[in-house]
């Protein structure tokens, strides 16, 4: 790892204002920055680590909506009883994420602006029709995730709040990459208010999206055969080892089913 | 069997310390004024060296030197050695290139090193190493075994044409082409064992530390057998005199192999403390260093095929196998796909005639040499695809093509130099029948069929050589040194023990079962005997430990010694206790006259050794005795093993559901122990099968899994619960009767699970890893075969 400097600000100005520098990052649980800090594959000049921001931190319900800090562990989501008893489809995406390691440090916010196309929290955010609260502004999830590891976030922006509508039926359905254990297709299905959201990541070669085919149909019925032979074009799949466009694209098929089956 | 002596469930007395994060390990040891070192490595597969410029790296905060190949040249340093000759099938020697511990003119894979930093702290070493300007010119890579070998392939050492190191060959080719010509069935296959990185969790390290005032040297390092690095590094690279050189291995956290071999990074450190004017330097390898350039295992692509007569006997196996051993070879690398994996191609199995062929094949990747099996993983891999293959094409049951098969008699000689000296190789299949319940499987089979998913069977039914070796027969064939043991016992005035050992662990338990054998042959307690190992100025020389060969081998040794210790304490105590020395026994701790109550305590004869005051005529004082123990044949572990697999057809990823192993490692010293061992190998085993695969880019020879992001080790989830048990026919080449347990696990396994994939989803075709998009695929070809 290359020389830094870091810094664990008490309240969100001082955090926004140690960002405000180009060469700073903010460390939010620090699952893959840390990593790559460690490969020397990134060297920012400062570390900003939000983990003290009070601003981040709470799950509470809000309305038909469960709001969720964005400094929030995937370990604290998945053993909050709220998250439990209002979204246990979330509360289960948590629980897979990662391993415990993983779990007790990387937190939600993280993991959103991060947008790695297999990280398995940008097909909650998309499927369930989350709302990102920065500083600044609200984000729809339609408009928030922009390609791999892009999202509309601007330089010095902090998410701070995730608000997800309480679904009437949800699932999250992952198959992991066997050597990271990331998503090599994870499909997020959700029935809110009647509509239907299908959310695919791990998949994607432009990172996470919606698998906008089926959702009529869904919402018209709520069943595994709805899907039908619904899957993405193989060529907008990621190509790796583990999986090639094909194999990729029938797995979102296969979990797509399974989600529904399972909601 | 006393409640510490041979055959008992001891708790591990090295775990106090392992456990407690209390174990000392080479990175744990910190010499005044260390300084660090930081390789520059190669990020070309094959590359030519133009130019190096080292004057930023040299003026960076902290940097003591910077040093390249051509300095290590002008010191006459050699180059790293391959220590066993084999000769190709004209006579002629084979073809090792080159291998300098720090390239000079040509970088031949990714990671080789180019030069080192030394600096104050590790950081500052890393921060340089990047600032040393190396100008490549790029050359053109092959990592792929069968195009290297293609007339027109880069080629990678001069004297190697085509890039083959030897042709080798094994076994009579007139008698088994004969034999396949007039066979009733034979059936053929190209098998690939894949490639394997070892990863141990404790990374390679070394420390060189000069002493200028006494002009002697001290390597601390991740070794599997420090007196074999000091005789390398002496003799062979001449970084330092024998008797100037001390190495010290001490606590080593996994080796599988990977830890035997003399790296370039050692040398290194050894030369680079010198230059230095006698501080240390340490080296630690980062993960990303471990993929890169610890030695690699497997990697063998094989045409094999085998002759059957009308009453299913086999009659011929005829093999040639291309096997990688990468842009240099390292220290055990031509024994490997040799005389540890073709010797071995007979299995369990009567089978008149064998040929074999092998050819090793230079490569732009890491150099690969032992690992966990070393050679026989390959052979069984290929025996029991072949076997299991068969039955099915014959459309007779596995068990009985095996059983029809099975040598009976001992000793046995097969056509690939090996003599089996005892087996009973159905006691162990009928265990592991019986343990699966395989004959209801159909049942099994039928009812995961309807929940959808796809149920199989495999079988594997291993053999492989270990207690490696008796020194005159691999002398024979090429080995540069012996493959003995030696051991120490002294005595101490008070009783106590210790024990010197040519052995070293590192995960075995040797602490342990060692001092098991003491309480067994003295009945003092297992916590009086101290294992002393690891250091070549402590333990006067040893072989060290792989092939399994620390129980049949070093125990014996062990044993051997103890004879001695028991001479001499019968005869003084018949001397102290005015009785015969036929009379005398040693019993729990005593020393007493059979059939009388008179007796000393087992430490009042050593004082008495010491003491010296009443001794029998002419007798030295002291009670301190060694051995040197040669065994006489390789000893034969065998087993059955019994895999049950479902395949989810719509995701095509295995879920493991059964495994049964029913191992023969003769005499058992600590079945927990041995348990542990099998568990290990067949997590790495499973791993082989189902999880591991190292893949270099074709065209670049870039490393693309060079990470646990890309490399899948087995997880604990990954693995069943197993189910492990023992048959037992003992040894009979070595006073305990043991045979060897370390490896197993990871030799029998693989055919196992692949044989129990392949069953469920009805497509032999199918390489290791059987990943879920490798069974999705063999499922589509077997979807599209029936349509």
């Amino acid at each position: 790892m290359y020389q830094t400097t870091y810094h664990r600000p008490a309240t969100l100005d001082e955090a926004i204002k140690l960002g405000s520098n180009d060469e700073a990052k903010y460390l939010s649980g620090g699952q893959t920055l840390i990593p790559t800090m460690k490969q020397r594959l990134a060297s920012p000049e400062s570390l900003v680590d939000l983990s003290g921001l009070s601003e981040l931190q709470g799950i509470r319900a809000d309305g038909g909506s469960l709001s969720i800090g964005a400094g929030m562990t995937h370990a604290d989501v998945a053993s909050s009883a709220q998250v439990r008893e209002m979204i246990p489809a979330l509360a289960d995406l948590a629980g897979g994420i990662g391993d415990p390691h993983v779990r007790n440090m990387g937190t939600l916010g993280g993991s959103v602006a991060n947008n790695d196309p297999s990280a398995d929290y940008p097909a909650a955010v998309l499927a369930l029709n989350a709302t990102i609260y920065t500083n600044k502004r609200e984000i729809s999830a339609d408009s928030f995730f922009n390609g791999l590891f892009e999202t509309v976030l601007e330089e010095g922006e902090i998410i701070t709040r995730i608000s997800f509508p309480v679904p009437s039926k949800a699932n999250y359905q992952k198959f992991d990459s066997p050597a990271s254990r990331y998503a090599l297709v994870g499909v997020f299905a959700a029935r809110t208010d009647g509509n239907c959201r299908v959310a695919v990541t791990g998949a994607g070669n432009d990172g996470v999206f919606r698998m906008e085919a089926a959702e009529g149909a869904l919402s018209a019925s709520w069943s595994a055969d709805s899907v039908g032979k619904n899957r993405p074009d193989p060529d907008d799949m990621i190509v790796d080892l583990h999986g090639t466009g094909e194999y990729r694209a029938h797995l979102v098929n296969v979990l797509a089913k399974r989600a529904v089956t399972a909601a | 069997m006393g409640a510490e002596g041979l055959g008992a469930r001891v708790l591990r007395k090295e775990d106090k310390r392992f456990i407690t994060g209390r174990g000392r390990y080479t990175d744990d040891y910190d010499l005044k004024d260390t300084t660090y070192a930081a390789f520059v490595r190669s990020p070309h597969a094959h590359a030519r060296i133009k130019n190096i410029d080292v004057s930023a790296a040299e003026a960076a905060p902290g940097v003591v030197a910077v040093l390249t190949g051509s300095q290590l040249t002008d010191d006459k340093i050699g180059g790293m050695i391959c220590g066993w000759m084999v000769h190709s099938k004209d006579g002629s020697p084979m073809n090792a290139g080159a291998h300098p511990a720090i390239a000079v003119d040509i970088v031949k894979h990714v990671g080789d090193q180019v030069a080192v930093v030394i600096a104050e702290t590790n950081g500052q070493a890393r921060d340089a190493a990047e600032l040393v300007e190396v100008d490549y010119e790029e050359l053109p890579a092959v990592v792929n075994l069968k195009a290297a070998v293609k007339d027109g392939a880069p080629q990678l050492h001069p004297e190697a044409a085509n890039n083959i190191s030897f042709d080798w060959a094994i076994g009579e080719k007139d008698a088994t082409e004969a034999a396949f010509a007039a066979a009733a069935n034979v059936v053929s296959m190209d098998i690939t064992n894949n490639r394997l990185v070892p990863n141990p969790m404790e990374p390679r390290v070394a420390i060189g530390s000069y002493d200028p005032a006494e002009e002697h040297y001290t390597l601390y390092n991740t070794s599997q057998n420090p007196h074999l690095a000091r005789l390398i590094l002496s003799a062979f690279v001449g970084v330092a005199p024998e008797h100037k050189l001390r190495v010290i291995a001490p606590d080593v956290g996994g080796g599988f192999g990977s830890k035997i071999f003399v790296y370039p990074e050692e040398t290194v450190c050894l030369w680079a403390s010198k230059r230095i004017g006698g501080r240390p330097v340490k080296w630690t390898s980062d993960r990303t260093e471990a993929f890169l350039v610890d030695a690699h295992g497997r990697d063998h692509v094989t045409e094999a095929e085998m002759a059957l007569d009308e009453n299913n006997k086999i009659t011929g196996l005829r093999v040639h196998t291309l096997a990688n051993i990468g842009a240099y070879m390292s220290t055990f690398s031509s024994a490997v796909p040799t005389y540890l994996h073709a010797t071995l191609l007979s299995g369990q199995y009567n089978i008149p005639n064998i040929y074999a062929e092998i050819d090793a094949v230079y490569t732009n990747t890491s150099p690969v040499d032992a690992y966990r099996g070393a050679g026989r993983p390959e052979a069984t891999y290929v025996v029991e695809r072949l076997m299991e293959t068969a039955a099915r094409q014959l459309g007779i049951s596995p068990v009985e093509l095996r059983r029809t098969n099975f040598i009976t008699e001992f000793p046995h000689q097969t056509p690939v130099i090996m003599a089996y000296d005892a087996g009973d190789y159905e006691a162990s299949l009928s265990a592991a029948l019986s343990a699966s319940d395989y004959d209801a499987f159909e049942t099994r089979r039928e009812e995961a069929r309807s929940r959808g998913k796809l149920r199989g069977i495999g079988l594997s039914c291993y053999i492989e050589a270990c207690g490696i070796a008796p020194s005159a027969a691999v002398g024979s064939l090429g080995a540069g040194v012996g493959l003995w043991e030696s051991a120490e016992i002294r005595v101490n005035p008070v009783g106590t023990v210790e024990v010197l050992t040519g052995s070293h662990s590192h995960g075995q338990g040797h602490e342990t079962t060692f001092a098991q054998l003491v309480n067994e042959r003295l009945g003092i307690p297992i916590e009086n005997v101290q294992i002393v190992h690891g250091d070549t100025d402590k333990v006067q020389f040893g072989m060290g430990t792989y092939g399994s060969r620390s129980g049949a081998v070093g125990m014996s040794a062990i044993s051997k010694a103890l004879d001695k210790i028991e001479a001499k304490t019968k005869k003084l105590a018949a001397h102290l206790l005015e009785a015969s020395e036929a009379d005398i026994v040693i019993e729990g701790g005593q020393v007493k006259v059979a059939g009388t109550d008179q007796a000393l305590g087992f430490h009042e004869v050593a004082l008495a050794a010491y003491t010296a005051h009443n001794m029998p005529e002419g007798m030295e004082p002291g009670l301190k005795e060694g051995a040197f123990y040669d065994p006489t044949n390789f000893t034969f572990p065998a087993g059955s093993y019994v895999c049950e697999v479902e395949v989810d057809p719509e995701t095509g990823r295995t879920e493991i559901v059964q495994f049964v192993a029913a191992d023969d490692f003769g005499t058992i010293i600590n079945p927990m122990i041995v348990d542990g061992q099998v568990h290990g190998g067949l997590a790495q085993g499973i791993g082989q099968a189902l999880l591991e695969g190292c893949v270099y880019d074709e065209d670049t020879g870039q490393l693309i899994t060079a990470s646990f992001m890309d490399y899948t080790m087995p997880r604990a989830d990954d693995l069943p619960n197993f189910q492990v048990s023992t048959t037992k026919t003992e040894c009979p080449g070595n006073p305990l009767g043991m045979k060897g347990c370390g490896e197993a696990g990871a030799i029998g396994s693989p055919p196992a699970v692949i044989n129990a994939i392949t069953d469920a989803i009805g497509n032999n075709n199918l390489s290791m890893p059987a990943t879920p998009l490798k069974v999705w695929q063999a499922l589509q070809q077997t979807s599209a075969a029936a349509e």
